[in-house]
């Protein structure tokens, strides 16, 4: 059920082009459901710009770390040394840095960086702590015991700690930064899956599978796993925005990707030594995080059963 | 309630002796080799001495079986020695010990302000009348969220420090040197208890014993803060033990931002040098700061509310 919230949410997300879910109307006939269930959809949207200006930054941002092309033409990496230290203006939108590169054009091509380490990020966390939720709700008993004693520890840590901790170990890099931001947020996925799996599994149906005879891979795979699903996708949205930040804060202090590389959190640690001459450096990539994160954490809300509450 | 405490020192102990654990089978994954690189830290590009090499691997330990080590390391760990810091040779206790103080400092204030500020946001907009009033202010702790520690605190550097010289931007010196840091610190932590609140003392007001306090002509005000506001304030106390943790990793970030001398300033540094101990020293430091914080709010509780004083020997898995 809760899956079939989640679509719905997303359908609703995705905009009226996409049609809703199959979720969205059991009782109507195809034809006559898709109607008002666009009609409802555009009422939804309607009713949230503060949503619907968020999806559209979410895509902005999904489409400039896969095409920087579309938004900027200048290069990131090379500036024109006589042009340094421009203010924000027509010609240079975030305005310019101490070597004369175009600060948009680095926060635009950032993007890619940044994005693709808050994306390992997550699908690390979502991937093994889902994996341990799992495991430990399904099989029980000491096995459910030893893994939730080792989330609790995980827990125990703060988070920060723990990826400064193993970016000691791995060393620096995007991708390094990216996995240790990731098993960081392990913890919250294991006990989120864990509640949804001891959850469904006491749910009539699956009793009902096992009586059959259903085995317990299919039990698992055809009753638990999609049921359980919803709320661990909703937590995987709302880690996208504390993602953002954390690979951000570590990639600040310095441990993502080599000086070239335009990186969020790096462009704002470059600024930073000239914070008294040239404030866009460090103000216009920073609220292009901020907005970011805000957008991301804004779509997750409305994923997070906004939807549903409201029929 | 002496049993109850009990158990929960022990827990406590468990958890900081698995912390401690965790921190050292992670840190002994490192593909780098912390000996050569100190020893190759003192003459720049002189041929290292193999033997000087082994005998500081013997020093060490790092000679040794792992599971040597780590009964060794866990034998001198439960003395209260966490061995010395690489890069500087001074033992882990004693830099963390020292280093302490400021972060204290910071994350005090910016703890108290959180509550103060984020306590006083959820309160005051629950119980405006006015809409839009109600919506502006909850608006603001999804902002509060979303902004990164570092460019807020950057921001305020900018313009409090440069523009406007109202604060020093740099340095641990006096109370006027704790402003920026602390608030910056407090933004993210004060809009996590804001929403927690905020969400409880709305499902608080739905009661039916608020509802018996109105038709007993209570005000408004006083509905809210004698009657919600106490019931409301369990969630949040859970939340803030939890944010305590966060709020002293946090300083790391601060720390280097304000370039202020503390905890956070020691673990960016102990990061950058690879110095295993000194990361390892900070993790268990981290996880003691969780559990403490943790056992007090557990003993804040029945305080709040008094029937939990009944059921404390199964409250133990709440926080």
């Amino acid at each position: 059920m809760s899956q079939g919230l989640a679509h719905d949410a997303a359908g609703a997300v995705l905009g009226p082009g996409h049609p809703p879910g199959p979720g969205a109307g059991p009782g109507a006939g195809p034809g006559a459901g898709g109607g008002a269930a666009v009609r409802r959809v555009l009422r939804f949207l309607v009713r949230r710009p503060g949503l619907v200006l968020s999806g559209l930054v979410v895509v902005l941002v999904v489409l400039a770390s896969f095409r920087p092309g579309l938004f900027t033409s200048r290069d990131p990496l090379t500036g024109v040394p006589s042009q340094n230290f421009r203010s924000p203006s027509a010609a240079h939108w975030f305005g310019t840095d101490e070597l004369g590169r175009d600060v948009f054009s680095r926060v635009v091509h950032g993007a890619q960086l940044s994005l693709k380490a808050t994306l390992i990020a997550v699908v690390v966390a979502f991937v093994v702590g889902s994996l341990i939720g799992l495991v430990a709700g399904f099989v029980g008993r000491w096995v459910d015991d030893v893994l939730m004693r080792f989330v609790d520890v995980l827990l125990s840590i703060p988070a920060l700690f723990l990826s400064l901790a193993l970016v000691t170990a791995l060393g620096y890099g995007t991708v390094k930064v990216a996995v240790a931001v990731g098993i960081a947020g392990v913890a919250g996925f294991a006990r989120v899956a864990r509640a949804e799996v001891l959850r469904v599994r006491q749910a009539v149906f699956v009793e009902a599978a096992r009586s059959c005879g259903a085995r317990w891979y299919s039990v698992l795979g055809r009753h638990i796993l999609p049921n359980a699903a919803g709320p661990v996708i909703v937590l995987a949205t709302l880690d996208l925005g504390s993602s953002i930040l954390a690979v951000s804060a570590l990639s600040f202090l310095g441990y993502g990707a080599p000086p070239p590389a335009p990186e969020w959190g790096t462009l704002i640690s470059d600024g930073r030594n000239y914070l008294a001459n040239a404030w866009w450096l460090t103000a216009l990539p920073g609220l292009a995080i901020a907005a970011t994160v805000l957008a991301t954490n804004r779509v997750a809300r409305a994923l997070d059963g906004e939807w549903s509450r409201q029929r | 309630m002496r049993g109850y405490v009990l158990k929960r020192l022990a827990q406590a102990i468990g958890v900081l002796w698995a912390a401690y654990t965790l921190s050292f089978l992670v840190l002994d994954f490192l593909p780098g080799d912390p000996v050569s690189a100190m020893a190759g830290a003192g003459s720049d590009s002189a041929e290292i001495d193999p033997a000087q090499l082994a005998a500081l691997r013997h020093q060490y330990g790092f000679d040794k079986p792992v599971l040597a080590q780590y009964a060794d390391y866990l034998g001198r760990a439960v003395r209260g020695d966490l061995g010395d810091a690489i890069s500087t040779g001074r033992p882990v206790t004693s830099t963390l010990a020292d280093a302490l103080p400021g972060t204290l400092q910071l994350t005090g204030a910016a703890l108290l302000l959180a509550v103060v500020l984020g306590g006083g946001l959820a309160v005051s907009a629950t119980c405006t009348t006015r809409r839009w009033l109600r919506q502006l202010l909850l608006s603001l702790p999804p902002l509060g969220v979303s902004v990164p520690t570092f460019w807020v605190g950057l921001l305020l550097v900018e313009s409090f420090s440069f523009r406007l010289r109202w604060f020093p931007a740099f340095g641990n010196d006096g109370l006027r040197g704790l402003v920026l840091p602390a608030v910056t610190l407090a933004i993210p932590t004060g809009a996590q208890i804001a929403q927690v609140l905020s969400k409880s003392l709305l499902t608080a007001l739905d009661q039916p014993y608020v509802e018996t306090a109105r038709a007993k002509g209570a005000g408004r005000w006083r509905v809210h803060l004698r009657h919600a506001l106490r019931n409301a304030s369990l969630p949040a106390l859970t939340v803030v033990g939890l944010l305590v943790g966060q709020l002293v990793a946090g300083s790391v970030v601060v720390e280097t931002v304000f370039a202020r001398d503390g905890l956070g300033r020691v673990t960016a540094a102990a990061v950058t040098a690879q110095d295993i101990p000194l990361v390892q020293g900070v993790v268990v430091f981290g996880a003691l700061i969780f559990v403490l914080t943790n056992l007090i709010v557990d003993l804040v509780y029945p305080l709040l509310d008094p029937r939990i004083v009944a059921a404390s020997g199964r409250k133990a898995g709440v926080a």
